[in-house]
């Protein structure tokens, strides 16, 4: 291992723009001449707009237009997308009601976009737009997921019948009937999985700048995906074609899956840049971003499994409903389908397995990706069925999981997955020595002792990375591939720039992008740039997201290296007048095998661009390729994370007392930045088991719109966390990568959430634990506690 | 509209604002200095944290006007002569950042808890007096390991803390 090539925590490239406030975010970037967007929002839940007037918002200071739903409509604006097709059981497509940018004459949830006001100020558009006056027919709202689809229920979109998007199934219905009808046990669990807002720490932003001369437009916007969004933008929504559209996504502060979707404020920025003929800035504050942006999970479900006398798993069998809220994001028809149901099988050897979906809409923000994406709900599913299941058979939990794990790969589970590589037992051996399990027993008593309540909680996750394959996504009724694209370009001088269509967004793409070309190249990590989220600058590209920049992305840019190396070494048999075939490369220079006759990479850079010691009919000059990687499977990034947490009895308060993390990635570039990404994963997934919880009342009004009424995690709220790493390469790419982005997310909940019912002794608790639910149900727990 | 004047990152400065500018507004909009961010409406992240007269304030939630007179240091302020602030390579050498738009809030307040407590902070005391400061990437896991070394190193470095 290099110093700074693939294995070694190289320091990140990126750092020093961050710590001396100098990195370039959407709102850090001004425009000559910009005006300053406010979007009017509903403050209903569902309701028709009867009269809309703004007549006299237009006549206050500084006021540059004004635009409504009529507006874009005049102009043909076609509505946002949504980009994954899902069919119901009977083979028929999903019903997805229109999602125009502004409202055209109802309004679904509150947030959603009424109208825009555009003026020299932020403070005078939004001062203008208490001018702007509507008059809402109030309709009852549809806000319970759990009876969205009962009749009687208000009806949100009018091709969408009891507020159904979809019935989905995956697996074999009777062969999971007949693992039931032979089980000796069944453990069965009602289980809600709670709504998240991501809360990336940069709010969503957009600058729209429509260039009159070119008759071309620049969106800068906080994107995963820079890329998409432009397709989007310009073959579906229409604004302009895509060479007349430049999207830069430039430092961009978190995402965590909701800065994937194209959402209707970048949409409506750069079409009204032109319309006022000055570019439009537009930045949301805190509040909107808890409206309007995507949330996460949101689902509840009924799930079963079948067991034999001795405890072998047969069958799964659940039944799911997943809000999607009130109208279709970006991806979100894929997340609780393609992204949930196939990782049913977990780590286990389960021989049927049959899952049922029911898509429903409320009158709620939209809920796509967030970090995980259908994997944490997978998981909590089956985590939390394993538990249960050992425990009502009096088994170890630990024991009951090793007895069920998949233990030979390839295999293929009854529901797509095709596990290429693991060591699940492997895994949960060494997480049982980190977490020092054979001693659990001492500290409960030593817990009960304080008068504190201790538990010990499991989880072994699987998940599905390295997305994706996309002839079989296509399959699945994907609309686009799931390839990415690279680009190596060599200057004369021999530094190295790298193009590359994933997108960091606090991953350190520029410096283990750069450890993989430096290492392979044998040249200073200083000397490679990496360049990423402008759609003028790279070619194309599908972003950041699903834990897929490794395998994926870095993926691309080895076939383009295998390009770079080959090519190369034909400019260097010129140059030291030798056989291509003789010319090896090694340590960053290539040398003519058996002599001592060498030139080192950038002289060989610099003989590809001066191409003096050869012609044009004999090799082109320079030295820059390309590649796309389309990879040929999933990753499967597995692991187990062992929670221990102590409970307060006077207060329900819960520390997590130890928290012990193995994981298998396959390899990993950079250590550091891997376990990063595990410390922000397990912070999320904590955070939605003990803390958040986005709430909405019986209007539909969110009640947890602000960092006052949400949950977030505080530094006090978290624990130290114990890393270790048991390494089986993917072999489906040339890296063996895995993904690392979103275990930490898929892993938590059922850890702490099994943790806190074996403290307590019963089932009974539903995520956030917060202190007022764990106190209630240790109610129920302290006829037990006294006998003992 | 108010003229203010100020003193930020040692320079003199004066604008003429509306008397609703907050001081953060002041800061991004008037004199460009985007490394102090915004990410919240009620005060309670932190993303905007600088020092005002030496002591950590949220200039989300500072008029501007309120600052006439004041020495204000920011994020570009901190690192002197072209010397990264020992908090500033703590956070680099610890991973304390990722997508960095948390961070100069976090340097700022790091530093201001050092200059109350001293140099020897345990994981318990950072974590608690992080209250104020919110990250969404990194779990706070080597935020915590971060402020602890650059506390030490600024007892080290006896010039770092006369900067402030």
């Amino acid at each position: 291992m290099s110093a700074n090539g693939i294995g070694a925590s190289v320091r990140r490239k990126e750092d020093h723009r961050f710590i001396t406030g100098k990195g370039s975010y959407t709102d850090d970037i001004n425009r000559e001449g910009q005006t300053h967007a406010y979007f009017l929002r509903s403050p209903h839940a569902h309701a028709l707009i009867k009269r809309l007037d703004v007549a006299a918002a237009r006549q206050a200071p500084g006021v540059v237009g004004i635009f409504t739903g009529d507006d874009l409509a005049a102009d043909k604006v076609g509505g946002l997308i949504c980009g994954w097709m899902i069919h119901n059981k009977d083979g028929s497509p999903m019903s997805a009601g229109a999602h125009p940018a502004l409202a055209q004459g109802k309004v679904r949830y509150v947030g959603d976009h009424v109208a825009v006001i555009i003026a020299e100020t932020y403070s005078q558009a939004k001062d203008a737009a208490d001018l702007v006056e509507v008059d809402y027919d109030v309709l009852p709202a549809c806000v319970d997921l759990a009876s969205a689809d009962s009749p009687g229920q208000p009806q949100i979109h009018d091709n969408a019948a009891n507020n159904t998007v979809y019935n989905f199934h995956l697996g074999d219905k009777a062969a999971t009937d007949a693992a039931f009808a032979r089980a000796a046990h069944v453990t069965k669990l009602d289980l809600v999985n709670n709504r998240l807002v991501p809360n990336a720490m940069e709010p969503r932003a957009a600058i729209g700048d429509y260039n009159s001369g070119e008759d071309a437009f620049t969106l800068y916007t906080t994107s995963q995906n820079p890329h998409v969004a432009r397709l989007i933008l310009s073959a579906f929504i229409g604004l302009a074609p895509e060479h007349k559209l430049r999207v830069i996504a430039p430092d961009v502060g978190g995402g965590f899956g909701s800065k994937i979707f194209v959402y209707a404020e970048e949409t409506v920025c750069v079409w009204a840049a032109k319309k006022v003929g000055r570019p439009v800035k537009w930045v949301a504050d805190r509040t909107e971003e808890f409206l309007c942006v995507a949330h996460g999970r949101d689902h509840v479900t009924h799930a079963e499994m079948a067991m034999d006398e001795k405890g072998r798993i047969l069958g799964l069998r659940v039944h799911t409903k997943a809000n999607l809220g009130a109208y279709l994001s970006t991806f979100s028809s894929a997340v609780p389908t393609y992204l949930y149901a196939p990782l049913l099988s977990g780590q286990y050897d389960i021989p049927a397995i049959y899952a049922e979906v029911d898509a429903l809409y409320t009158n709620t923000s939209p809920v796509d990706a967030y970090r995980g994406a259908g994997r944490p709900e997978a998981t909590f599913v089956v985590e939390r069925l394993v538990e249960v299941a050992s425990r009502q058979l009096g088994q170890d939990p630990a024991q009951f999981r090793m007895r069920n794990f998949v233990k030979s790969w390839p295999h293929q589970t009854p529901v797509i997955m095709m596990y290429d590589a693991g060591d699940y037992a492997g895994t949960m051996r060494k997480a049982l020595e980190l977490a020092d399990y054979k001693n659990f027993g001492k500290r409960k008593r030593e817990s009960a002792r304080k008068g504190m309540l201790r538990g010990i909680g499991f989880s072994a996750y699987i998940e599905a990375c390295g997305i994706a394959p996309s002839a079989a996504v296509g399959s699945l009724g994907a609309g686009v591939g799931l390839w990415e694209s690279a680009e190596v370009r060599v200057n004369p001088t021999g530094n190295v720039e790298v193009l590359t269509g994933s997108h960091s967004h606090g991953q350190g793409h520029e410096t283990t992008f750069a450890q993989l070309v430096a290492g392979r190249l044998g040249i200073p990590i200083e000397q490679v740039s990496i360049v990423h989220g402008d759609t003028d600058k790279v070619q194309f590209g599908m972003g950041t997201y699903g834990s897929r920049s490794g395998a994926v992305g870095m993926s691309a840019i080895v076939k383009a290296l295998d390009k770079i190396e080959a090519k190369a070494k034909k400019v260097a048999a010129f140059a030291l007048e030798a056989s291509e075939a003789d010319i090896e490369f090694k340590d960053g220079r290539f040398s003519v095998a058996g002599t001592d006759k060498s030139l080192a990479f950038g002289e060989v850079a610099l003989q590809a661009y001066i191409a003096h010691k050869f012609t044009g009919a004999q090799l082109e000059p320079g030295l820059k390729e390309g590649a796309f990687y389309d990879p040929t499977n999933f990753t499967f990034p597995a692991g187990v994370h062992i929670c221990e947490v102590e409970i307060d009895t006077d207060t329900g308060v819960t520390q997590i007392a130890k928290w012990t993390a193995v994981d298998d990635f396959g390899t990993i570039i950079n250590p550091m930045i891997v376990e990063g990404q595990v410390h922000g994963g397990i912070a999320q997934g904590i955070g939605q088991a003990l803390i958040e919880n986005a709430i909405y009342d019986k209007e539909g009004q969110l009640v947890t719109a602000s960092f006052m009424d949400y949950g977030m995690p505080r530094a006090h709220d978290l624990p130290h966390l114990e890393l270790g790493f048991n390494t089986t390469p993917a072999p489906s790419n040339p890296l063996g990568i895995k993904g690392c982005g979103e275990a930490g997310a898929i892993a938590a909940p059922p850890a702490v959430i099994n943790a806190i019912t074996d403290a307590l002794g019963h089932e009974e608790i539903a995520m956030p634990a917060t202190p007022q639910a764990v106190w209630k149900a240790m109610q129920k727990s302290a006829m037990k506690i006294a006998a003992e | 509209m108010p003229k203010i004047s100020m003193t930020v990152n040692s320079k003199q400065v004066s604008a003429t604002v509306e008397g609703r500018t907050l001081l953060v507004q002041l800061l991004r909009d008037t004199l460009r200095l985007t490394g102090t961010h915004v990410g919240c409406d009620t005060s309670q992240c932190g993303a905007c944290v600088v020092h005002v007269d030496g002591e950590a304030v949220k200039s989300c939630t500072c008029l501007a006007a309120s600052c006439e007179g004041a020495h204000v240091t920011t994020i570009e302020g901190l690192a002197q002569g072209g010397t990264l602030h020992p908090m500033q390579e703590a956070f680099r050498e610890h991973h304390g950042l990722q997508c960095g738009y948390c961070t100069p809030g976090m340097i700022m307040a790091a530093v201001d808890l050092v200059n109350r407590k001293g140099f020897d902070l345990d994981e318990q005391l950072i974590r608690s007096e992080l209250e104020g400061n919110i990250c969404r990437c990194t779990g706070y896991h080597n935020i915590v390991k971060a402020i602890a070394a650059g506390a030490a190193n600024m007892s080290a470095q006896p010039v770092a803390r006369a900067a402030e």
